[in-house]
Parts: structure tokens; sequence; C-alpha cells
């Protein structure tokens, strides 16, 4: 495979063709935020929090599907896409019902640690407060989907990892949601295999564990890694 | 350097992050030596004075009395500090926001799920009426600073109030802008 380079926030890296901007600022060291993206599930481009800006004119561009080219300029780190990022989180906190204090996965969750991250220290937006449901039909999980950020990591990590294909996403624009199957209650999925992959890949506490209090909820998503380096490097490695 | 002014309100909240001041133990002492507290909701004084130089005001603005008393805690106070997550984001409080008005939540709490007489309180001038939607602190009045966190943890709340103390225009970043609890 041939190599490029390219200049990332005025350092000059080297990436293998076909890489994404992403993967190869993050093997230069260089942090970009994400929240959909996860590593060994194939790319959504859904979040936006992993913007970059390419060339001189600085077009935003998703560094998860921004392939890497040869002379590139990328830059990770404007104040406008700092300001963008938070408008981002911003969005996100307003389009459900967000409310950490009382979610079990406080603590646990990507997008508490977005807002502090970019620096949210409140909403500039419009709460929405959407009608959302709650599906506690399955035996060892429940879906919250007021906590439910789209990001479809369940949906990828369903189909893509356990290859049942429970999840999918159903409905346009706010109001799109996550389904099982065909829109049917979760514990009355013919296909779910109750295996726990979609809850280990949520970012929020939008799928969680019954019976887990917020002190014991861990989404364990290193798991996610380790079954991904299993099925694709052949390691076993814990 | 005159005594700083300093007073804390107790708006559509559950009083905890109130439990949270309290938390900074020994430090207010120190905080003692420095600052007047001239009103709290742990002090017996009626009327919220003119001439404070910061606030901490906790909980959002979910009634009347809320909606009256932030107004006038802004017009008399030079730093307002949105105290915790109820008062940043609306919270607890405003988990009722869904339910669309004051009404449905009104029937929810006290007919729907009443055990005995159900009735809706009606007190006029003494029970303040709910607000149709419950908002935060910025969505009525300018805030200074905002102090998220359910409860904002003590350390937290110093580092705001020495930076104000110092005179400058308190900053909070990273792990001190986490929501929910803990840090």
């Amino acid at each position: 495979m041939s190599a490029v380079t390219l200049t990332i926030n005025d350092r000059l890296v080297t990436a293998a063709a076909g890489e994404t901007v992403l993967a190869a600022a993050r093997a230069a060291g260089i942090d970009v935020p994400t929240l959909c993206y996860v590593d060994g599930l194939s790319a959504h481009g859904g979040c936006r929090l992993c913007l970059v800006e390419v060339g001189a004119g600085g077009r935003l561009q998703p560094a998860c599907f921004m392939p890497v080219a040869e002379g590139m300029v990328v830059r990770t780190d404007t104040d406008r896409l700092a300001e963008y990022r938070r408008m981002i989180v911003e969005l996100l906190f307003a389009e459900g019902n967000h409310v950490c204090s009382v979610c079990v996965a406080n603590g646990n969750c990507e997008l508490q640690d977005a807002a502090a991250a970019t620096g949210m220290d409140h909403e500039r937006f419009e709460y929405t407060y959407p009608k959302r449901a709650v599906d506690a039909s399955h035996d060892r999980f429940g879906i919250d989907h007021n906590r439910c950020v789209l990001c479809t990591r369940c949906v990828r990590a369903c189909d893509e990892l356990e290859g049942a294909h429970t999840w999918d996403v159903a409905g346009r624009g706010a109001g799109a949601k996550v389904v099982t199957d065909l829109n049917q209650p979760w514990g009355e999925s013919p296909t779910c295999t109750s295996c726990g992959k979609c809850f280990m890949a949520c970012p929020t506490g939008a799928i969680f564990r019954k019976g887990s209090t917020v002190a014991e909820t861990d989404h364990g998503r290193d798991r996610l890694q380790f079954l991904v380096a299993a099925r694709e490097k052949k390691q076993w490695i814990v | 350097m005159d005594r700083l002014k300093l007073a804390t309100v107790w708006l559509g909240g559950c009083s905890g992050c109130h439990m949270s001041f309290l938390d900074l133990d020994e430090w207010l002492i120190d905080l003692a030596a420095v600052a007047d507290v001239v009103f709290t909701p742990v002090m017996d004084v009626k009327e919220y004075p003119a001439g404070v130089d910061a606030v901490l005001v906790e909980g959002a603005v979910a009634n009347e009395d809320n909606l009256e008393m932030i107004l006038k805690v802004r017009e008399r106070s030079k730093v307002l500090i949105a105290f915790g997550d109820c008062a940043v984001t609306g919270n607890v409080t405003a988990l009722r926001n869904p339910l669309g008005s004051a009404l449905p939540v009104l029937e929810r709490g006290y007919l729907e799920l009443a055990d005995d007489t159900p009735q809706i309180p009606n007190e006029p001038g003494i029970i303040p009426r709910l607000l149709d939607r419950v908002v935060p602190l910025h969505k009525v009045v300018d805030v200074d600073v905002y102090m998220p966190g359910c409860p904002p943890p003590a350390d937290r709340i110093r580092r705001v109030l020495e930076q104000v103390l110092a005179g400058q225009p308190p900053h909070l970043e990273g792990a001190d802008l986490k929501f929910g609890s803990g840090r």
C-alpha cells in the first residue's frame, strides 16, 4: 500500500493511502473528538463532532469519512471548529431529554464528557422536550429514547459484530428513532440474541442494563474492541 | 477592599447545592473573614438587599415567585452565578416540561396519582402558581457565570468564589463543567 504525506496542524504526517484523516490524526497522536465513531465498526458520519478544516479555504469535512491525500492540509484545532463542536453538543442536548443527574450513565457517558470537553457551560438553544418512550420489555436490557442521540452505534454493532441486525432506524429528521426489528417491543424481538453489544456500544444511557445502578453501570466498551481485534486480527488479547 | 456582599438564593431546586455550599467546611471560616452573607435561605432575612456583589442562585425558574425573585436578584446584584444544574439547564425541576404545561402536571400529581381526597391545591397569595414551562435562569435574566453540577462539588464552588474575591470574572473549564453528579 502506498504512503501519502499530509499536514495536520502544521505537522507532517504520513499515512497509508485510503486511510481516513481521523485514523491518520489519531495515529500521529492528534486528538479529534468523536461520538458516533467506534473503532472496528463502519463509519457513520452522523454526529459531525470530528469535523476538521481541509485546504486553504478551511472546508469542513468529517474526519471519519475524509480519505487522506498527498499534500492535503488539515486543521483540527481552530476556534471555529471549537465553536461548531460546542454547538453540535448543545444541539444534541436540546433535541432530546438529557438529564445527567438522574441518568443511569452519569459518569459513564460520552455525551456528558463531550459537553465538558467542548466547554458547554450552558445550553444556548431552546430545549425541545420531545415526548419519547421507554421500552423495558426485554428481560435484561431497556432503551430510553429520551437519551438517544441517534449515533447508530447500536445498529452497527448489532449488524456488523453480532450479525443479528435487530436494530435499525425508523422515521426521519427529529422524528427518527432506533427500533428493534419491525418497530416492535424489544422483548418480543425474534432476532435479538441478548448479547448486549448494543449496550456496550451505546455512548449514553439510552440503552441500559436492567438492575444496574449508576455506580454499577459499566458499558464495557473495551469489550467491543476486544471482539473486533479477535475477529479481524485473530488476536485474542484481553 | 470592602467586605464582599455575598448572597445565596433558592429557587426551584432541592437545596442540594446549598448542602454542597455547606460542604466547604472550614473554608467557610476563611470566607466569613472576607465576606458578609447578606441574604440566604439559611438566615431569616425577608427582603433581598440592594448592592449585592455576588449571588449564587440555586434552582430553575418554575413558578411565579421564582420569576419575581430572579428579576429582583438580577437588578440588585453585580455577579449572578447560576448555581448547579437546575439553574443552568432546568435539570430535575424541568423533567415535567415534556408533559406540556402546568395543568397536566398538576393533574398527574394531585388527581391521577392521589390516594386520598384528590384536589389541585389552590391558595392564591400563598401557593405560587406554576409556570407552564420550567426554564433555566439565562432564559429570564443575564447570567454572568454558569456553575454546572448536581450538586457542584464544594471545590468547584470554592474555585468560583475565590475568583470573585480576587475581583476576576470567574471562569470554569474542563472537568469543572461536568453536568450531573460526581466529577
